[in-house]
């Protein structure tokens, strides 16, 4: 008899077009990053240059049939360099994501569910918010040798108390439900009732989070480049790149163009696509924010 | 025959934070001295109006609410000092159904995942075993097996209370405290819970305690009755003696306002003036003399106890004791 019964009634499926026709502008979002996330992944196959590679004699060259977005002041071809860049900024927009989530979560969830740790834990992300994060990158920076990690961890710090800020909120919202205490009543360890009960309510809201957090760690790569405390500067990064575009703008503002309009089109689309998940996935978070 | 519940001079204080460092400045007297007991497949009433502390009793016994003090004892046992891990056994054997059935239950859970938890928590006979015995609940309670892959919102709000029924039975327990299981439903569906919850007693013979501020429900359902006011049991009694001859001015106050299904039968109006006083600042001497219409000079001094006469009749009131 129970086997009959172990099958629930299969769902109504829901179509991935008719999805995507009914949010246009997050589609739209996440088509975009779907084309800068494949260049950045293909770039070592469709780049059409070493982007380490100087031709000295090709210095400073408009866009052309052989250096599509131009050339460098030391003749490196620019749409080979914006390409690799973006393999930076993507690496670097998923790392300090998925670090800063998995790092506040567990914090938050200590904070929101254990009052003796909430109040020391919170006064230290209450400090933790009040360094600026560029200080704390440089800070970084001059203490070690700069890499890719140290930006990472640099870009992270500050992200933390926002990932923690939330978790925290929820499991102190859901803790307080009856579903908890029938939970209690009905034995439950607290183990699963941290996972069975309190974080799925965490899942929509911290994805959105992750979004906004990838959006800005990509934008704020870019300024610790442009400011010489990032990004190494023999890896090219957007934000080196116009860096080192910068001098020369006036007489070849190609530099600068592509690099930027890619750092624009990169943040832009991940935040339509973190606007559209944050509607579609809890639509009282969207009245809140 | 010993007793599934006891419960001895139960006192639930909840402190009043205030001033700049959270200083207790204050306490709600939720609950101030409860004392009862439940026999094996027995219903205790317990009823009240808001804010009497009815349901922070069922939580105290439950230990969902930490108790200030008194003694809960169940099936001989002393529970109330018992840590997480040890009251978690215990859990088996005193069960609960609560008043809301939609927020009761975790949303994001199936059905049959929710009835099948208390088993997953005692680890109680294989993953098979444990479906079969949810298929077997289901239909015990009257859902279809069927429906077990269904999230909460797919139900209606007496098939929600089925559920929260079904889970309270799943780890067969002795006693189910029911706290206000059938306040949030419909006339028509509490009547089915309430005949549901029968049925499962004299089946299984389990013990309630029925927590109500509906008397037509808790007359139904009770053996014995304990009527609670300001943090306080006043009159506990046999369901028909209470019914029929309620010693309490506060109980035949609550007894007149229930309606009657007869157009020219009619009650005694007993009306009560006033508001409940404050549980922070209760008032000396008896509790219910602000209101009571028959308050004497002595009822402002001096508390009266809870005195029982022979036949189980007991009521806390200095002008109605028994001799």
């Amino acid at each position: 008899m129970s086997a009959t019964l172990t099958a629930a009634p299969p769902r109504k499926p829901v179509g991935l077009l008719r999805r995507m026709r009914r949010y246009p502008l997050p589609s739209f979002g996440a088509l975009m990053l779907i084309a800068l996330v494949a260049t950045a992944l293909a770039a070592p196959w469709i780049t059409t240059h070493d982007p380490f590679e100087m031709n000295v004699v090709d210095r400073l060259q408009p866009p052309n049939e052989e250096y599509w977005f131009g050339t460098d002041a030391y003749g490196r071809d620019l749409f080979s360099r914006t390409l690799h860049g973006g393999r930076v900024s993507l690496a670097i927009g998923i790392a300090v994501a998925v670090a800063s989530t998995l790092i506040g979560l567990l914090i938050g969830v200590v904070a929101g569910y254990f009052r003796l740790a909430d109040a020391i834990l919170m006064r230290v992300m209450d400090g933790l918010m009040a360094i600026p994060g560029i200080l704390l990158a440089i800070a970084l920076m001059s203490l070690t040798r700069a890499s890719v990690g140290v930006v990472i961890v640099a870009i992270t710090i500050p992200e933390i108390p926002r990932v923690v800020r939330l978790v925290r909120a929820v499991v102190l919202t859901v803790r307080e439900q009856v579903y908890i205490e029938a939970a209690t009543a009905i034995g439950t360890r607290f183990p699963r009732l941290m996972l069975k009960h309190i974080l799925p309510n965490t899942l929509a809201p911290l994805t959105v989070q992750a979004t906004y957090i990838a959006a800005s760690a990509v934008l704020v790569e870019s300024y610790l480049s442009f400011l010489g405390v990032g990004t190494p500067p023999e890896v090219p990064s957007w934000g080196n790149i116009i860096a080192e575009g910068r001098l020369y703008v006036q007489i070849a503002f190609w530099n600068i163009l592509f690099p930027s309009v890619f750092l624009a089109l990169m943040v832009l689309s991940i935040n339509i696509l973190g606007d559209g998940l944050r509607d579609m996935l809890d639509p009282r978070l969207a009245r809140r924010l | 025959m010993t007793p599934v519940l006891q419960v001895e001079g139960l006192v639930k204080h909840y402190g009043i934070r205030g001033g700049l460092f959270g200083r207790t400045i204050g306490h709600v007297r939720a609950v101030d001295g409860v004392s009862f007991s439940i026999a094996p497949g027995e219903t205790l009433g317990l009823v009240g109006e808001s804010g009497c502390g009815k349901s922070t009793v069922g939580k105290s016994v439950l230990r969902l609410v930490e108790p200030s003090a008194g003694q809960i004892i169940l099936e001989g046992e002393d529970i109330t000092a018992l840590d997480r891990v040890g009251m978690i056994a215990k859990r088996r054997r005193m069960q609960v159904i609560f008043q809301d059935p939609y927020s009761s239950l975790n949303p994001r859970m199936t059905a049959g995942d929710i009835v099948q938890e208390p088993l997953i928590n005692f680890a109680i006979g294989s993953r098979a075993e444990q479906q079969e015995r949810v298929a077997a609940l289901f239909a015990r309670v009257g859902l279809r097996p069927d429906q077990r892959g269904n999230y909460p919102h797919e139900f209606s709000g007496g098939q929600r209370q089925r559920l929260g029924i079904a889970r309270a039975l799943a780890l067969g327990p002795s006693i189910i405290i029911g706290d206000e299981p059938v306040s949030a439903l419909d006339v028509s569906v509490q009547a089915q819970v309430i005949n549901l919850m029968v049925d499962l007693q004299e089946e299984l013979k389990l013990s309630y305690l029925f927590v109500a501020h509906d008397l037509g429900v808790v007359e139904h359902i009770s053996h014995r009755v304990a009527v609670m006011y300001l943090g306080k049991i006043v009159e506990i009694a046999p369901r028909q003696s209470l019914f029929e001859a309620p010693r309490h001015p506060y109980s035949e106050a609550l007894l007149a306002a229930v309606p009657v299904a007869h157009p020219r039968l009619r009650r005694k109006r007993v009306v009560l003036r006033g508001d409940v006083p404050s549980p922070i600042n209760p008032p000396p001497g008896c509790r219910f003399h602000t209101r009571c219409p028959i308050a004497v000079a002595r009822c402002r001094e001096a508390e009266p106890p809870l005195l029982a006469d022979a036949s189980g009749h007991a009521v806390a009131c200095h002008l109605r004791a028994p001799a």
